[in-house]
């Protein structure tokens, strides 16, 4: 029963992304386009984080290495966008697999701060690379265009970028499951229960960066070629942090709250003055001295996000159900079809 | 081998100086760091966007306030440990039982919220910041040696050794030195731990403001100012073994003094590289030595 | 009034209930011993005086209710507890320990206490002041965690195992010392013990506790010749 209605969800959901292109002008189908971009970007995170509990502040500094793969490959070396798209995707799992290696002697904090550094790093390096990377101008793409007649190019994009999502999702369902998930959620709950039952640490984390690493390379391939320009500034660390707040307020895990974190990450920075507007409305009218808020003010979508997170991480429980073991536990449900009486209803 | 840049002895002395300076200011960055991981077993994320925002208290007393430089800089140094009092006693402590990545977490929503507030209150163009030393360079045996660095070093170290000098010999010290290494057998000893933490993070927050206001009149003061330096801050700090506070200023000094000698006498390191290079310091540290220059090595073998 | 009350203690670790209902009373200037075996709840009856465990119940130091003061509170209340694993703060020296055992005290008159403690009932603390208190054998450091509680001159001095892993001499040496104090200085003290023998020894009356509840109680005099006590804690 319970997988009737798992799989009617999935069926509903997939008919509302295909349908819905069709009803949205094109500015808005962009947008649901880099939603798309964001959730493989998620995915990726969540299986580093969700599953093997390591925190990786950094994966805008993946998404940058496919973004820069791609523009490098399609306008220096004409290699048609598509093809670029799982060339940016393997080179950033390679990069991502090397920074396994380290990662393995790192624990929690280390590896946080680690990962933070790469994605403050990475703007530096682009630019000074400037041989490579064009510099702080960056590389302007060519304009994307449809090979298919009756689609416009933002559709085409928008179904090449779901259409890829799709796969990779049912990707990240095959990879978890059987004696890879297991040994990866082993990783998570206890590493010296996961040593001591023969499981290799460091092949397993190592692999949980690469793949991780994979995903968000091609959400900064696809970036790239949805954004036309690709410059150091483009993947700040600000949004590697977005990234990471996306996730834990999506409710990560589950592939429902990927897509929300997803959508946030893309619409926060456009609606985060609404969002205050109602605050602040109320500090008027209890006296507080609150002028109007704009939000194209710089600096509020972040004020708004932050304090969400922040909302978000003291309602959840504290003490030994840490977050991330919540998020592993969200995983476990969609991710694991062995016990589905253990599920929640919805996807 | 054009590798090497012609050698100048005067030069070099200058580049050291400099280097020294920005090595304070990584250090005590760093300081603050160890500080609030030694006093709770957290990383704060969020101490250079801290150190920022009080910098541009700073910046907004002097500017639109009126007031001269040191002035603006204690009052904006009281600020900056209410500041970080008021955030261990409303939002760290909430998470007193949460796991470390959680804790995580917090100090990164704390990072966004400064760093989105700055922006927000003051803009994110880059502006001027005066410090208080004087462009006049000291002539010392013929070498020109400017003011400002020497000054940079004098004020951190001097706000380093108060600090010490607190810890080891008042009565409030000894306790949170106390709470940090036993919280349970200090609160049997009627030791309040809970705002042991607290102070904890108010000094380190100065510390911070310190680092901020001295580095500010070179960087010039944005948004964006303290995230390069928090990098090399982190690395000051497990350079010298993150329960080092010692180590956490000498890791800095040597980064500071490191960074700044490669990027003067060897062509390939451009200003921009001198952040990834830190980097590169940061992992290897962490990859050979974790427990740093002067840290005790905790055995994980996992 | 008795200087502390327990009334139908219970205490609980997580979901697990400790304590079921305790009762005890100790008086100024007494020496009381709670005996029993491992896990009889000895431990965690002090840990509820002290508000470091979960607990419920009417407690009472001085009339005032204590039940819900957190560990410091209590501490302020002048409840000096020398706990399992004695507490000694391992980084800081041995005279640092030593100071913060007065950190409720203020005055000048501290500074010479702490050398008159030290002097007389501790010499060889002050031979060894610099010395990181990590590195004292584990008789040294019950003895300063001792005088650490004592510095800081409390209404009650609480004892959790003070002979656990210590030679005989030193467990000896340790309860000459309480005993000297509480007869000197009417140093009231609540003594928890496995080694029964020195406990009914060094204390005036005591309670024999088995599965979170007092099953015995009476003066030491009269518990020593306890035929159920004899065999079961005195072994003879």
């Amino acid at each position: 029963m319970r997988i009737a209605l798992r799989v009617v969800g999935y069926g509903l959901l997939a008919a509302a992304i295909v349908l819905l292109p069709f009803t949205l002008g094109e500015f808005r189908v962009t947008q649901f386009t880099y939603v798309g971009v964001f959730a493989i970007a998620l995915m990726g995170l969540s299986i580093l984080t969700g599953i093997t509990g390591q925190i990786s502040l950094g994966h805008g500094g993946f998404m940058a290495v496919g973004a820069y793969v791609t523009a490098i490959l399609s306008v220096n070396h004409d290699v048609p966008d598509l093809l670029t798209i799982p060339l940016g995707g393997l080179v950033a799992g390679v990069v991502g697999f090397l920074f396994g290696f380290p990662a393995l002697r790192l624990a929690g904090v280390y590896l946080a701060l680690a990962t933070f550094a790469l994605a403050v790093i990475v703007p530096s390096v682009a630019s000074a690379a400037g041989s490579f990377t064009g510099g702080t101008a960056g590389i302007l793409l060519d304009l994307p265009t449809s090979p298919i007649g009756r689609l416009t190019p933002d559709k085409w994009l928008y179904f090449v970028t779901w259409g890829i999502a799709a796969a990779l999702f049912v990707l990240a369902l095959i990879f978890l499951r059987g004696k890879r998930g297991r040994a990866l959620r082993a990783v998570r709950e206890s590493e010296l229960a996961a040593v001591s039952s023969g499981i290799s640490l460091a092949n397993y984390k190592t692999l949980a960066f690469g793949v991780s690493a994979f995903y968000a390379g091609i959400a900064g391939s696809l970036y790239a070629i949805l954004n036309f320009i690709v410059t150091p500034g483009t993947f700040p660390v600000t949004l590697s942090i977005l990234l990471l707040a996306g996730l834990v307020i999506g409710g990560a895990g589950s592939l429902l709250g990927v897509l929300a974190g997803a959508a946030f990450v893309e619409f926060l920075p456009l609606y985060a003055g609404d969002v205050l507007r109602p605050v602040i409305n109320a500090g008027q009218r209890l006296g507080f001295p609150v002028n109007d808020v704009d939000p194209t003010t710089p600096g509020v979508p972040s004020v708004v996000y932050g304090a969400i997170l922040l909302i978000v991480l003291i309602a959840m429980p504290n003490g030994a159900a840490g977050l991330v073991r919540r998020v592993g536990a969200l995983t476990k449900q969609v991710y694991s079809r062995q016990n589905p009486s253990e599920s929640r209803v919805t996807p | 081998m054009g590798m090497l840049v012609a050698f100048a002895w005067s030069e070099f002395f200058q580049q050291v100086v400099f280097g020294l300076a920005q090595g304070a200011v990584y250090g005590s960055l760093g300081l603050a760091i160890v500080l609030i991981y030694r006093t709770t077993r957290i990383v704060n994320f969020a101490q250079g966007e801290m150190a920022m925002f009080t910098t541009f208290i700073c910046w907004s007393l002097t500017t639109n306030h009126g007031m001269s430089f040191w002035p603006a800089f204690f009052v904006t140094l009281g600020i900056a440990f209410l500041l970080g009092v008021g955030i261990e006693r409303v939002v760290i402590r909430q998470f007193e039982h949460a796991s470390h990545l959680t804790v995580i977490l917090v100090t990164i929503a704390l990072f966004v919220i400064f760093n989105g507030l700055a922006g927000w209150i003051w803009s994110p163009e880059q502006r001027a910041f005066l410090g208080p030393f004087s462009a006049k360079p000291f002539n010392i045996g013929g070498v020109a040696i400017s003011r400002q660095d020497v000054g940079v070093i004098v004020v951190t170290l001097m706000s380093v050794i108060l600090l010490w000098a607190f810890f080891r010999f008042t009565k409030l010290g000894l306790a949170m030195r106390a709470a940090a290494i036993g919280p349970d057998p200090s609160r049997l000893l009627g030791v309040r731990v809970g705002w042991m933490y607290a102070l904890g993070w108010g000094f380190a927050a100065a510390l911070g403001a310190v680092s901020g206001m001295m580095v500010a009149p070179i960087v010039f003061l944005s948004p964006t100012m303290m995230q390069a330096v928090l990098i090399y801050a982190f690395a000051a700090a497990v350079l010298g073994g993150i329960e080092s506070p010692v180590g956490a200023m000498v890791g800095g000094l040597m980064l500071g003094v490191g960074t700044t000698l490669l990027g003067a006498y060897v062509d390939f390191v451009t200003g921009e590289l001198e952040l990834p290079v830190a980097f590169t310091v940061l992992v290897l540290v962490l990859l050979f030595r974790p427990a740093g220059l002067f840290g005790r090595v905790v055995v994980r073998r996992v | 009034m008795p200087l502390l009350e327990l009334s139908d203690v219970t205490a609980r670790y997580g979901p697990s209930q400790a304590l079921h209902g305790v009762s005890l009373t100790v008086d100024e200037g007494e020496v009381v011993a709670i005996l029993g075996a491992n896990g009889a709840g000895k431990t965690t009856t002090l840990r509820a005086v002290s508000g470091t465990v979960s607990r419920a119940g009417r407690l009472l130091l001085d009339g005032k209710d204590i039940s819900r003061r957190s560990a410091e509170g209590v501490a302020r209340l002048g409840v000096g507890h020398v706990p399992e694993g004695r507490g000694i703060l391992t980084e800081l020296t041995v005279w640092e320990n030593m100071r913060m055992g007065a950190y409720l005290r203020r005055g000048r008159a501290v500074r010479a206490d702490l050398e008159r403690i030290a002097s007389e009932h501790f010499p060889w603390i002050d031979r060894r002041r610099g010395q990181q208190a990590g590195t004292l054998s584990g008789g040294e450091q019950q003895m300063l965690a001792l005088a650490r509680a004592l510095v800081g001159r409390p209404r009650l001095l609480m004892l959790d195992e003070p002979s656990l892993g210590l030679a005989p001499m030193v467990v000896q040496e340790l309860f000459r010392v309480v005993r000297r104090l509480n007869e000197e200085e009417g140093l009231t003290v609540l003594v928890v013990e496995q080694n029964a023998n020195i406990a009914l020894e060094a204390s005036t009356r005591a309670y024999v506790l088995e599965v979170g509840r007092v099953a015995v109680e009476g003066s030491s005099e009269d518990l020593r010749r306890h035929e159920g006590v004899r065999r079961s804690y005195l072994g003879y």
